[in-house]
């Protein structure tokens, strides 16, 4: 209820305070409506412990509990606590209802880079991020990472106060010492100041971070990010002689090669790659072209997964597999290096298939791979004409450059010299980050005076005198670019919830220039570079979400004559190697605390709340005798002992069928100790084994079975199955098939659908709308930006490992992954699987009570209230989608996220069924415009919460009513199909078969008769 | 093992005279009476049965802080999943609803075809359907989400304007098992009617007296008592019977009606009939042996008694076989791979081995009952019955678990863990079932009196004095014959 319609209701609250008796008196009018928002403002007075547990709460969560209740009770005298309004607005802004959400633009940076997205906000609560449709590189896709992030504004173990050495401190009191220790440096050229940041693509910032250099030349600004490597920057400056950005433009790509590049969910871009590879692969409305993917990668990645032939090789191998391709392409000279049998062949097909498409193809090095790839992938593009065609080189995006390992080495070195007094560190985690070798803790704890500004109180900041609380970026104002250079500005939504600081805020300090808020920052920055009227441009950039004619242009660069003498001899690279990668739901850490990203199935592991060692079923097998043979699956689990530079980690093994031999991937972003409560403690540091010389992938290892076993939470079994071929889940073909006989494998003769009038009960007549969805194979990347997007608009609640690893997981959207093939190098497809709306629903007839029922748009409704939970539904349910509460999952305790639930929603307590509604909620929303309209739904007006965010497009949502609707086209295609439609449910939801286009010299990739599931 | 034998040898002297017979010999109208009553009415109370009666009640005691949990925390405490909806619970519940079957079927299916052999363990079959029909109803009642709730599965008129929905076998559930608990209710309690009265006469304490007094409504043994009395419990023995066959009958729509592979089958419900009195009838001989040696009943309870209920586990048993190699042939002759798979995993997959120890406890085990000397062997009857008891559960484990954890689609499939809650609701209600059968044996004659005097000679020789003057005129009235015990 808002206070306007408080007010509205003085009528009944005259009623209520008429039942009062005796000595009962009431504070505020809010409290004896007893409404929620005055919950709201009482529980604000205590800052939030209650938090997601990680287990079950035990003896230890009470005690820390309980402690950090006394120890923060006690804080909360010291801070203001915020204005809260109680009067009604005279005059409500303009285009607010309240009810109504509101969505703003702004933008998400991850190493710097932004995605650009819109907010949804209610009555000023952020409470979804989807994509930004005007952004180049959302085109209205979001991440999963960027959707994930609304939670981190309301995290309750954010860092919440400024603090000195653990004692609260006052912003001016912080203002006074650091402005003391600036004015020192000041006189001596900055000597001993150096800033350490985070990758800075942001203008502004970029330009506050120079003009404080230019202020103090003998200062030293370092970057380093942990979640992206140099290979990108020395790459280029191998290949050009200089830095560039690399855009690829993947619409005109019709084959391309990827070297350890998983371009589809990673790194700059991938949202737009994705979509432009999903066009490019679509094959519908009569068109069946198709674009053909290489990928040579050691982990299997969600790109290797649509690949058309896919290399499993360890990374350090993958420069050996690049130059032999470039020799083979004629962008090298000299002799081909050795490869195996396996691998040359494939070079050879590869070589000449890119040669067959000069100015048509592309070559896409990983981010984690070593310069030498990146600048043979530069060759290669530029020998194969693709320079400026489908690969297009502009200014780099960043404000600087570096080779960050490097710059963080003599920073190191500076440090241990003791020639830095003052060390700022803007946002990152170093301490926890930085590569072993340099020891940074040590290094870091003999500067006098050290500083930290960050989301989180975490292993940094405890080795900082200052902390300074960070403003979350949808707290404040700031500005980024994109992959190909356009500019966002980062627009708060929301008031500081903590009164955290942004970086730009904390320069700002440095330059004696504190009084400014970040608005002015950014506006001040932008008003002399942007040309025409000021207000107008600022205003549709704020609206739109991207500064106009920002994107940087293309540019020519020219590779550099001797660019291959730069190449290091090939050294034989022997042993098992170690690579490393962030994680893909947490990524270097940063998103560990969130229990959505914690309790996401990361792709094709599906493994959640933890890292494992991920490795191939051979070498779980030969190598490490963890598992029998036959039987690779059963070494999940099992603790080993890698050993690296001297430095030692435990980590249960996970075996990924197509994983390369002799290789283990280890994911970062785990084993923290000091993160919060949902993540400290969980998965093991793979950053104790990554050094300075190989922050990427360390080859040589030695791997050893230390025994014991470690339980892991995966929300896939892992397990051969015979008859998946005949169960025909997944239908696929090749695209010659396809273009052969268009039906035929998508529709095998056995498989019919049974006729309509074949079931017990009358079918249910349409007379309005029919909704229906469809969701293309062909298209599916597998990225889980679909699952994010369902957790946060329907308030879906996080259960827990324990719960996950009960196979209890709520998810109402999850993306099955099957293995076909052979186990060392299978064809993977990913399968969004969601309540498929059955027009025979066999849940709806077992119900008891009434509480699923089918309503008369086709919808399988249910109905919460009604719901006792006999679970008869979800036994009987063929998709096994249906998702019940067995315990009280959503958090009624934890009031800061209670503002992050979307109002829309019912938040279910326990003991009922859940499952996936179609985003009613958001059906009904078009629903009541289009009749305030007096008109019919148009198509694409109802966009459902996975379908608006999916960056391939792969889900499309409509009436089936309508022959002309897109979704009604697409049911027509030949490779449409209902999975299991052949029992008679009539599923709703129906699947458009992928389609693989091999190369014929090649030979389609294991096409052998045996299925497995992981 | 000597009372076994010492009674077989008796009933090879009678094999002379006919069938042998449902009572001991030299037993009369009084000697019943007094034997049996004097269970129930004799001052103190044994040890054995203290001890008995202690445990059990810790057993339940367990039941009930089990569901006090589950009901303030939720049935998470359960180990069922997102793909094992139900395990423990409705396994429990359909293995008490099976015990459940033999009360009635002893009752009134028996009568009604005249088995006199039946008389003397009516009663306690009866009783035990009701107390088993009681734990099997905890189970729905506490499965679910929401069980404050759970009187919305009933059809009554509400504001909400709701009805249940009509098409779930639930639901038809709901009604199967409330009017079979109704009505195994009141055939037991009319059952009592004349035994009540002959406590209440009997009894020598003014609050047994009165107590048993209005159990007994006014019961005077007038002929037109007896006569009205003959009428209801035929009518109701009538009402009765198709109960027998309803009940699992509906409670196997549960599955077939499901479209589970596994579960979706027509043979389902005469092959859950079957089971359910094979594993009543199991019960009864697990339940009946013990008591008949502890109180000394092996004059009512007679060897016959025992050899016939072996020779109708060893019928329903062979059906339940049946049964089994109908789903087996039915996997592989419907062609149908999610058939084919079912039971593949069934026998090969992960619960291989429960799978296999069912039909070692089910089909193999009691195939020793072709042996007439096992039929004779109290010992072996009762291990053998345990097999089956055993075996019933295993059985609906096969169905529930193994057809639910691998089902579909491949990455649903899962594995089920119990908890330790599920262990203790399950043999909590075990507890909550013993002690009720130790308060029935205690405070309610646990042979039908009035119905085993019909059995005595005395009886025969009244009524058939003039038809068959050659029988032997037996003891004289008088002398009760006590028990050792």
């Amino acid at each position: 209820m808002s206070r306007r319609d408080l007010y509205e209701n003085l009528a009944e609250i005259r009623a209520q305070l008429g039942d009062k008796r005796g000595r009962e008196f009431w504070r505020s009018l809010d409290e004896i409506a007893e409404t929620e928002e005055f919950r709201e403002i009482l529980h604000r007075e205590f800052p939030p412990q209650a938090h997601e547990w990680n287990d079950p709460v035990g003896r230890r969560n009470f005690l820390k509990l309980m402690s950090a209740s006394l120890a923060l009770a006690g804080l909360t005298g010291c801070t203001v606590q915020p204005k809260e309004h109680l009067v009604p607005y005279v005059q409500p802004p303009d285009n607010m209802t309240p009810g109504l959400p509101q969505m703003y633009a702004t933008a998400f940076a991850l190493g710097g880079v932004a995605e650009g997205l819109l907010v949804k906000t209610y009555d000023g609560r952020p409470t979804k991020i989807e994509g930004n449709p005007d952004h180049p590189s959302s085109l209205g896709a979001a991440s999963a990472l960027a959707q994930g992030s609304v939670l981190q504004l309301y995290d309750p173990d954010r860092s919440q106060t400024l603090g000195y050495i653990g004692d609260t401190r006052a912003w001016g009191e912080f203002l006074n010492e650091i402005r003391a220790a600036v004015d020192a440096q000041r006189a001596k050229q900055g000597r001993g100041l150096r800033l350490l940041t985070e990758t800075v693509a942001s203008p502004t910032l970029g330009a506050q971070i120079k003009s404080l250099l230019a202020d103090l030349p003998e200062a030293k600004w370092i970057q380093y990010d942990a979640g992206s490597g140099d290979g990108p920057r020395l790459g280029a400056q191998m290949a050009f002689g200089q830095f560039v950005n690399t855009v690829y433009k993947i619409e005109n790509a019709d084959v391309i090669l990827s070297l350890d590049a998983d371009f589809l969910t990673q790194g700059p871009g991938a949202l737009r790659y994705a979509r432009e590879f999903s066009r490019k692969r679509s094959v519908v409305d009569g068109r069946n072209e198709m674009s053909r993917l290489y990928v040579a990668e050691s982990m299997l990645t969600p790109t290797g997964a649509k690949a058309d032939h896919r290399l499993p090789v360890r990374s350090v191998d993958i420069e050996a597999l690049a130059r032999a391709i470039a020799v083979k392409a004629g962008a090298l000279s000299g002799d081909a290096p050795q490869l195996s049998a396996d691998a040359e062949k494939w070079a050879a097909a590869v070589a000449a298939d890119l040669k067959n498409h000069n100015g048509k193809c592309a070559v896409i090095a990983g981010e984690h791979q070593s310069p030498a790839v990146h600048a043979i992938a530069h060759a290669l593009n530029n020998t194969l004409g693709n320079a400026g065609q489908t690969v297009v080189y502009t200014d780099p995006i960043e404000e600087s450059p570096i080779n960050q390992i490097e710059a963080l080495r003599e920073l190191v070195a500076d440090m241990n010299s003791e020639r830095v007094e003052l060390l700022i560190i803007l946002g990152g985690n170093p301490v926890y980050t930085a590569p072993a070798d340099l020891q940074f803790l040590d290094a870091l704890r003999k500067i006098p005076l050290r500083v930290h500004l960050s989301l989180y109180n975490d292993e940094t900041s405890e080795y900082c005198q200052w902390h300074v609380p960070e403003a979350h970026y949808l707290e404040a104002w700031g500005d980024a670019r994109a992959f190909d250079g356009s500019v966002s500005v980062i627009q708060p939504v929301i008031e500081p919830l903590y009164n955290g600081k942004s970086a730009y805020e904390v320069m700002a300090v440095l330059l004696n220039k504190a009084g400014q808020t970040g608005l002015d920052l950014v506006r001040d920055y932008w008003k002399s570079k942007i040309k025409g009227d000021f207000e107008t441009v600022w205003r549709k950039a704020l609206h739109d979400g991207v500064i106009p004619d920002t994107a940087l242009p293309a540019k020519t660069v020219s590779l550099k004559g001797d660019w291959a003498s730069a190449l290091k001899p090939l050294e034989a690279a022997t042993g098992i190697e170690i690579v490393f990668r962030p994680d893909p739901s947490v990524w270097d850490g940063r998103f560990s605390n969130l229990g959505w990203m914690q309790e996401l199935p990361k792709p094709i592991t599906k493994l959640t709340w933890d890292n494992a060692a991920l490795m191939s079923p051979a070498t779980a097998v030969a190598k490490l005798n963890l598992a029998p043979e036959g039987k690779p699956y059963e070494a999940n689990g099992k603790m080993i002992e890698i050993e690296h530079g001297g430095r030692k980690i435990s980590a249960p093994a996970w075996v990924v069928p197509g994983h390369a031999a002799d290789s283990i991937t280890l994911a970062l972003g785990y084993g923290r100790t000091r993160a919060g409560a949902v993540a400290t403690g969980i998965g093991y540091d793979a950053y104790k084994l990554r050094t300075a010389d190989a922050p990427g992938m360390a080859a040589g290892v030695k791997v050893t079975v230390s025994g014991g076993r470690y339980d892991l939470a995966s929300t896939q079994s892992h397990f051969a199955i015979d008859g998946l071929e005949e169960r025909q889940i997944i239908r696929t073909a090749s695209l010659e098939e396809y273009k052969k006989d268009a039906g035929a494998l998508f529709h095998p003769f056995h498989k019919h659908d049974p006729p309509k009038e074949m079931s017990l009960y009358p079918h249910y007549e349409y007379n309005g709308y029919a909704w229906g969805m469809v969701i293309d194979m062909n298209s599916c990347v597998g990225c889980n930006a679909c699952v994010v997007a369902c957790h946060a608009e329907n308030n879906i609640p996080v259960v827990g490992k324990e719960m996950v690893r009960r196979k209890r997981e709520m998810h109402w959207l999850r993306i099955d992954t099957y293995f076909h093939g052979s186990i060392d190098n299978p064809q993977t497809y990913f399968q969004p699987m969601l309540c498929q709306h059955c027009e025979q629903a066999p849940c709806e007839v077992v119900c008891p009570v009434n509480a699923t029922v089918h309503d008369a748009e086709g919808l399988n409704v249910q109905v919460y209230n009604r719901c006792v939970g006999t679970r008869y539904c979800a036994n009987n349910c063929p998709y096994k989608v249906r998702r019940f509460n067995y315990l009280l999952y959503n958090d009624y305790d934890t009031p800061s996220l209670k503002l992050q639930r979307n109002p829309e929603v019912s938040v279910r307590s326990r003991g009922v069924m859940e499952k996936c509604t179609y985003c009613v909620q958001r059906i009904m929303h078009a629903k009541i415009e289009s009749e305030k309209e007096n008109r019919k739904i148009r198509d694409g007006e109802i966009v459902t919460a996975c379908q608006q965010t999916c960056p391939a497009d792969a889900i499309v949502f409509g009436d089936v009513n309508d022959p002309e609707s897109r979704v009604s086209k697409l049911r027509k295609e030949p490779r449409n199909y209902g999975v299991l439609a052949e029992i008679g449910v009539r599923p709703r939801t129906t699947y458009l078969g992928e389609l693989r286009n091999p190369n014929s010299e090649l030979g389609s990739t294991g096409q052998h008769r045996e299925g497995h599931n992981g | 093992m000597a009372d076994a034998m010492k009674q077989t040898g008796q009933e090879a002297s009678n094999a002379a005279y006919g069938p042998p017979p449902v009572i001991g010999p030299g037993h009369t109208f009084a000697s019943v009476t007094e034997k049996i009553a004097s269970i129930v009415l004799r001052k103190g109370t044994k040890r054995g049965w203290m001890v008995g009666f202690g445990l059990s009640f810790l057993g339940m005691l367990m039941m009930l802080n089990t569901i006090t949990y589950l009901v303030f925390k939720g049935i998470g405490i359960w180990g069922n999943n997102t793909t094992v909806g139900w395990a423990f619970d409705i396994i429990n519940f359909v293995w008490w609803i099976g015990i459940g079957h033999a009360g009635t079927l002893i009752s009134a299916i028996l009568l009604l075809m005249r088995q006199s052999w039946r008389t003397s363990i009516n009663r306690f079959a009866e009783a035990m359907t009701l107390f088993a029909v009681a734990c099997a109803g905890l189970f729905p009642a506490l499965h679910t989400g929401r069980p404050w709730l759970d009187y919305w599965l009933f059809p009554y008129p509400n504001t909400m304007g709701m009805w249940p929905n009509f098409r779930s076998p639930l639901m038809w559930d709901v009604f199967a098992v409330s009017t079979y608990a109704t009505v195994s209710a009141l055939f037991w309690f009319i059952g009592l009617i004349p035994d009540l009265a002959t406590l209440r006469d009997r009894a020598t304490s003014k609050i047994r007296k009165v107590i048993y007094g209005m159990l007994a409504l006014g019961w005077r043994g007038s002929t037109r008592h007896w006569s009205r009395y003959e009428t209801a419990y035929l009518l109701l023995a009538g009402l009765s019977t198709p109960l027998v066959l309803s009940v699992h009958t509906i409670v196997s729509f549960d599955f077939s009606i499901g479209i589970i592979p596994g579960w979706h089958a027509t043979i389902f419900p005469p092959y859950f009939v079957a089971g359910a009195i094979y594993a009543g009838f199991a019960m009864v001989l697990t339940l009946g042996i013990p008591i008949r040696k502890y109180y000394g009943l092996d004059d009512f309870i007679t060897n016959r008694h025992l050899r016939n209920m072996a020779k109708v586990m060893l019928a329903t048993g062979l059906i339940v076989g049946y049964g089994y190699a109908m789903e087996a042939f039915f996997a592989w002759y419907s062609a149908n791979t999610y058939e084919a798979y079912m039971y593949k995993n069934r026998t090969t997959g992960p619960y291989w081995y429960i799978y296999w120890l069912l039909i070692l406890c089910n089909i193999a085990v009691p195939q020793l009952l072709w042996i007439k000397k096992y039929r004779e062997s109290t010992v072996m009857l009762f291990v053998i019955s345990m097999f089956i008891n055993v075996g019933m559960w295993l059985e609906r484990f096969v169905i529930i678990v193994t057809s639910l954890h691998r089902d579909f689609l491949p990455s649903a499939w899962t594995m089920y863990t119990p908890t330790v809650f599920d262990f203790t609701m399950f043999f909590g209600t075990i507890g909550f079932f013993l002690t009720l059968m130790f308060l029935f044996i205690r405070i309610l004659p646990m042979i039908s009196i009035y119905e085993m005097r019909t059995m005595v000679p005395e009886a025969k020789l009244k009524s058939e004095a003039h038809a068959s003057p050659d029988k032997p005129a037996m003891p004289p009235a008088g002398g009760p014959q006590e028990s050792p015990a």
